[in-house]
């Protein structure tokens, strides 16, 4: 392994272990019983079989919309849609199955592809107004995302509300439109192969294919891209577009995996919590799920710590926030990584004279 | 005879070398005597800007000494260097374009009443400022609306404004029109007047006649003399400025004329800044030869060549790609008929430096069945050919996962310049290929574009570098203020003094089509 | 009531002029660190630890005025902090900013429930308001009095702060050198400005502004703090900024529209037949249309400049 990937990968675990120590420091002020605190976070989700299922349940969508959100960084597209094309999807999901009755078999399935279209369709706004005005997909896309929730709430108000119903719900989805538990005793659904599917996907398209060769060259430098005759208006629409249809699937999966009804009355943050996949996965579709499995885990650790200690579990955000900082702050360890790269390089420096 | 003013500037066995190894500043000597306007002469790369930004704080000499005044001063900074009284006219202006000529004057250095900026006594006193030293400049216009030749006057007086006594001046006719540029020379001559000592860098013969008292040449680094303008004639500058150090020759097969590959037509190119770049360049090239380009940067060789490789499409005129109009191609479809383009920024268009080589070897060419399907990739197929083209082109590496970035400056060359040879280029198009690398890799791409050649690959060269240029090409053109000065059939007996006439506007041939043209 | 007689109406005025305040804080802490050249995305994070750190000290010295002051250390700390990931540690600012938001997000959470062991809402914290003001003279006006008068200080602070912004901006030589910093920071730095204190100083008051919008929400629009109760306004305020051409007047004015918006939302939930959920889109709509219209008028004049 080149010696600056392996700076790189040692730079994350410090990262990690740096936001951690920061983190258990902040349990023990505040906590009577930090050690006991600690050890719950960490292992507690080994503590049983259902807890631990909790954390390949979380990891689900955030494997969706980590590999979502991999897709168009990696392109250099900052397009924060992924949250509503998530919340959109599980819309699609609850329509169809209040809606469109279908065989069990391909229920699900329609369902699926259905979400991930308006999810598409919800993230080529920002990519068309890019194209056309110039206008920034981030701050289009943040804006979309309250539309994207409002939207749903107006459906699900108007529509599909079950008024019988204490809270703001849906009716009750039909049993052919739900994604079966794999494992028993467990919430774990199928929608766990669909999402380990679709990083494969992810990856071998990023990495593999000719659309995502020109995604990532496009990405880093994007005159270099132009100069070698690759079309920038494709690059913006498909990444964005295929992020988003992966987003919306992941809300459908999320729904008929997960709930009996579509409450969703506020946006879930997964799109958010993609960001945090995404950096730690380097953005790689094939890293996306151990680093969901990570960011799961740890809530779930931070979960079930406050269950039983005095600790809240949202000191987890703060960790989190950490870890991304640490790992993409270019100048932490810099002189350090400089080092190391002039080495290598250096072994191969001709020595220039003359002009 | 000899002048006995005072010295008030004194640098003394200046020694730069830049991080990868060239030597900017070869123990130069300089001297500047007070109230005199010194010229500082010198084709691109010879280190005269790196000599004044030694003297402006912008770089730090690895040896040697300044003294201001009799004084021995450290200058580290820009600031230092300001309250030394020297100031400094960059060639990119350091302006706020929504600012007003008064605000960028006052910037840093603000009048205040009270809490408040004092506009109106800054309007004052940059209005007399530039009364003082004969601007007419209307002080509350923005500079963004401000043509160029305005926006360089408020760059001196802000200088002046700072109490430089020393001003240095880098290449500031570059941007001017003729009449932009007489203008400022009265303004230079009464700035003389006032006692100030002007250091005026250029490569401009007519204009350093004109202007200055004394010119210092500079050539690859070293100082090839301090004059007396007077002393000197614009052919003597020529042959002190232009010259060869290296003279190796190639080899050169004798050339095998193809069907015409290139045709371009009366091309006008503006600049973004309005300036008119290419004045109606017409040329043939045909397959087998190369056709070389020589001439100062910045005389529209830069505007021609991305206009060949489709990055300009605003021009007027024509321009025929292997005889189909090519106004309405992109560059997929010019790299389709067979152009291959080495950008002068490699850094900028080359590369992504930040990816590995294996990345960056096929940008161009990996949708074509050889290195891809309809969907996939087909890495192996690359991985194969990337050591193939690693090894074939000495490029000096671990593996080809290594980033680009972290390669010398001649291995990334070589990465471009690999890119766009292995491409089956009909036509390649390269505009300083072998600018700022070490020797062996500039030989290895001058031997390959000989190669290539020789199969029957049409090439333009576009180079500063005289003996690339002299060596290589079967036909030369000369380019100088966006026109050919000239164009030669018979390069091996043209001589570099010749050239360097040609090169700095001494001398210009009319009726060239019957070389141009095919 | 007819829609227009409802828009009309001094009492939707003055909810308009109430809903305005935040946003417009949110848009003036974007609009000062994009002068100096910075995109700070982390308004929203600022915003909500600055509410909760208001109420938090209000309730402790029973005192608003210690709260505001609380709020507006954190902000510009948070502020300086966004500065020191950017500038020194090169961080993307994007990144840096949402790190920013996310930890708020969950630390506001987390320090509510050390500091007083509530969830969700800080019920138990019994903070003291920042006041609404009585205006002497006009209060007594017909119509002007009912929409001017009774708000709270800071709605008042904020219309000042434009206008104070403004001046700053471009009447002070430390505007001068921010703008400067911002346009063209190798222009500042020739002339011996520090660019990077510059650049710390503005994010100092870009999250004091956050905050001063945070403590609205949390001491003056309600009175206690709500875990997310900022709503995406710090987000908002990014697209009014960039709407307003970045610039004080241009940000009051969008800002403006889209409270008018927003409060239209707040009137029509009762009454009218639209319903609420679509009405809350329309800020929205607006300002994405508007960002289009804006975005596309700015491309047309930069082709107008090159293809001359």
């Amino acid at each position: 392994m080149l010696k600056s990937n392996q700076f790189n990968f040692f730079r994350t675990v410090l990262s990690i272990l740096i936001a951690f120590a920061l983190s258990f420091f902040i349990i023990f002020l505040i906590s009577d019983q930090p050690v006991e605190a600690i050890m719950k976070m960490i292992t507690g989700p080994l503590g049983s079989k259902r807890l631990f299922a909790n954390v390949i349940e979380l990891m689900i969508p955030l494997i969706f919309t980590g590999v979502a959100v991999s897709i168009m960084f990696s392109a250099n597209q900052i397009n924060l849609g992924a949250e509503g094309a998530f919340h959109l999807g599980g819309l699609v999901g609850a329509l169809i199955g209040l809606l469109v009755p279908l065989p069990a078999g391909i229920h699900p399935i329609v369902a699926i592809l259905l979400g991930g279209l308006a999810g598409a369709a919800f993230t080529a706004i920002p990519a068309i107004l890019k194209i056309f005005t110039s206008a920034s997909e981030l701050v289009s896309s943040l804006m979309l995302n309250y539309l994207a929730l409002f939207f749903g709430n107006y459906i699900l108000s108007y529509y599909i509300r079950d008024t019988t119903a204490g809270a703001l719900t849906s009716h009750l989805l039909p049993q052919s439109i739900k994604l079966q538990s794999m494992i028993s005793g467990t919430n774990i659904h199928i929608g766990l192969i669909i999402a380990l599917l679709v990083a494969l996907f992810g990856y071998l398209f990023l990495y593999k294919s000719k659309m995502g060769y020109m995604l990532r060259i496009s990405g880093e430098n994007q005159e270099f891209a132009k100069y070698s005759g690759m079309n920038i208006v494709m690059v913006i629409l498909i990444s964005q577009i295929l992020g988003g249809f992966i987003a919306g699937m992941g809300g459908t999966v999320q729904l008929l995996g997960l709930y009996r009804r579509f409450s969703w009355a506020s946006l879930l943050g997964y799109g958010w919590d993609a960001i945090i996949v995404t950096t730690l996965a380097k953005k790689n579709p094939l890293y996306v799920p151990i680093s969901a499995f990570f960011l799961a885990y740890i809530r779930i650790g931070a979960d079930i710590m406050s269950r039983s200690t005095d600790v809240s579990p949202e000191i987890v955000a703060i960790t989190q926030g950490l870890i991304i900082i640490l790992i993409v702050a270019d100048q932490f360890l810099a002189k350090y990584k400089h080092k190391l790269v002039a080495k290598e390089a250096k072994l191969f420096i001709d020595i220039e004279g003359g002009k | 005879m000899i002048n006995l003013k005072d010295i008030i500037l004194e640098m003394k066995n200046i020694l730069k070398i830049y991080p990868n190894g060239v030597i900017a500043n070869e123990h130069i000597d300089f001297d500047l005597r007070e109230g005199e306007i010194h010229a500082l002469l010198g084709e691109n790369g010879a280190g005269k800007s790196t000599l004044m930004k030694i003297l402006f704080g912008i770089e730090t000499p690895e040896e040697g000494e300044i003294f201001l005044k009799g004084k021995k001063v450290q200058i580290k900074n820009p600031m230092e260097a300001i309250k030394l009284g020297i100031g400094m006219v960059h060639q990119h202006f350091m302006l706020v374009p929504s600012f007003s000529v008064a605000e960028n004057i006052i910037l840093g250095v603000e009048p205040k009443k009270g809490f408040f900026t004092d506009m109106d006594k800054a309007e004052h006193l940059s209005k007399s400022i530039a009364e003082e030293y004969n601007f007419e400049i209307d002080v509350d216009e923005k500079v963004e609306n401000l043509p160029v030749g305005i926006k360089q006057k408020v760059e001196i007086l802000k200088a002046l404004y700072r109490g430089a006594d020393i001003l240095i001046l880098d290449e500031p006719t570059a941007v001017l029109t003729p009449q932009e540029t007489d203008e400022l020379f009265i303004q230079l001559n009464k700035l003389k007047e006032n006692g100030k000592t002007i250091i005026f860098i250029s490569h401009k013969l007519d204009e350093i006649k004109q202007i200055s008292d004394r010119i210092t040449i500079m050539r690859a680094g070293k100082k090839m003399g301090t004059y007396e303008t007077s002393d000197l004639s614009t052919e003597e500058m020529s042959k002190l400025m232009v010259g060869r150090d290296i003279v190796t020759t190639f080899v050169k097969n004798p050339s095998n004329l193809g069907e015409l590959a290139l045709s371009v037509r009366d091309l006008i190119v503006f600049n973004q800044v309005g300036t008119k770049k290419v004045d109606k360049l017409s040329l043939d090239v045909k397959k087998g030869e190369i056709f070389g380009i020589a001439g100062v940067e910045g005389n529209g060789q830069v505007e021609l060549a991305q206009v060949l490789a489709g990055l300009i499409k605003n021009y007027k005129g024509e321009y025929l790609l292997f005889n189909k109009e090519t106004k309405d191609l992109d560059i997929k479809d010019l790299r389709n008929l067979g152009m291959s383009y080495i950008p002068a920024d490699r850094m900028i268009y080359g590369v992504a430096e930040n990816m590995d080589l294996i990345s960056n070897l096929f940008s161009n060419q990996y949708d074509k069945p050889r290195y891809s399907n309809r969907l996939f990739l087909k890495k192996k197929e690359m991985e194969k050919a990337a050591n193939d083209i690693i090894k074939e082109f000495s490029i000096k590496t671990t593996s080809f996962k290594t980033a680009v970035g972290s390669l010398s400056g001649g291995n990334i060359q070589k990465v471009v310049v690999a890119r766009e040879f292995t491409d089956n280029p009909k036509l390649i198009i390269a505009n300083q290929p072998t600018r700022g690398i070490d020797v062996g890799a500039a030989e290895f791409i001058r031997m390959k574009l000989l190669e290539l050649r020789d199969q029957g690959v049409a090439i333009v060269l576009i180079s500063a570098d005289l003996n690339e240029v002299l060596e290589l090409s079967d036909r030369l053109g000369v380019m100088y203020k966006g026109q050919f000065a000239g164009v030669f059939k018979d390069v091996s007996t043209l001589t570099e003094e010749e050239l360097g006439k040609y090169m700095l506007g001494i001398k210009k041939d009319e009726n060239l089509e019957g070389i141009i043209y095919a | 009531m007819s829609i227009s007689e409802i828009l009309l109406s001094p009492d939707f005025l003055f909810v308009v002029l109430r809903v305005t305040t935040p946003i417009l804080f949110a848009t003036l802490a974007v609009l000062m660190a994009a002068k100096s050249g910075i995109f700070n995305i982390a308004v929203e994070g600022i915003m909500l630890t600055s509410a909760l750190v208001g109420v938090i000290f209000s309730s402790k010295f029973q005192n608003p005025w210690i709260g505001l002051l609380a709020a507006l250390l954190i902000g510009a700390l948070m502020g300086i902090l966004l500065g020191v990931l950017v500038i020194r540690l090169k961080t993307d600012a994007i990144l840096a900013g949402v790190a920013i938001n996310l930890m708020a997000g969950g630390g506001t959470i987390f320090l509510l429930y050390l500091v007083s062991g509530d969830r969700g809402v800080s019920s138990s914290l019994k903070s003291i308001s920042l006041p609404n003001i009585v205006l002497p003279i006009i209060e007594n006006i017909p119509f002007l009095g009912t929409v001017l008068s009774k708000h709270n200080v800071l709605t008042y602070a904020v219309f000042i702060f434009v206008i104070l912004v403004h001046l700053v901006l471009y009447k002070t030589p430390l505007g001068l050198k921010i703008r400067a910093v911002g346009e063209n920071s190798h222009a500042a730095e020739s002339v011996g400005i520090n660019v990077h204190k510059i650049q710390y100083i503005a994010l100092g008051l870009s999250g004091m502004f956050a905050a001063f919008g945070g403590a609205f929400l949390s001491m003056g629009y309600l009175s206690w703090f709500t875990n997310g109760m900022t709503a995406g306004r710090g987000y908002i305020g990014l697209a009014a900024n960039a709407m307003g051409g970045s610039t004080p007047i241009g940000g009051l004015i969008v800002s403006l529209v889209f409270g008018i918006a927003d409060a239209m939302a707040n009137v029509f939930q009762t009454g009218i037949d639209v319903p609420y959920e679509l009405v809350q889109m329309i800020p929205y709509i607006t300002t994405i249309v508007g960002l289009a219209v804006y975005s596309f008028n700015r491309k047309k004049k930069l082709e107008r400049i090159t293809k001359k």
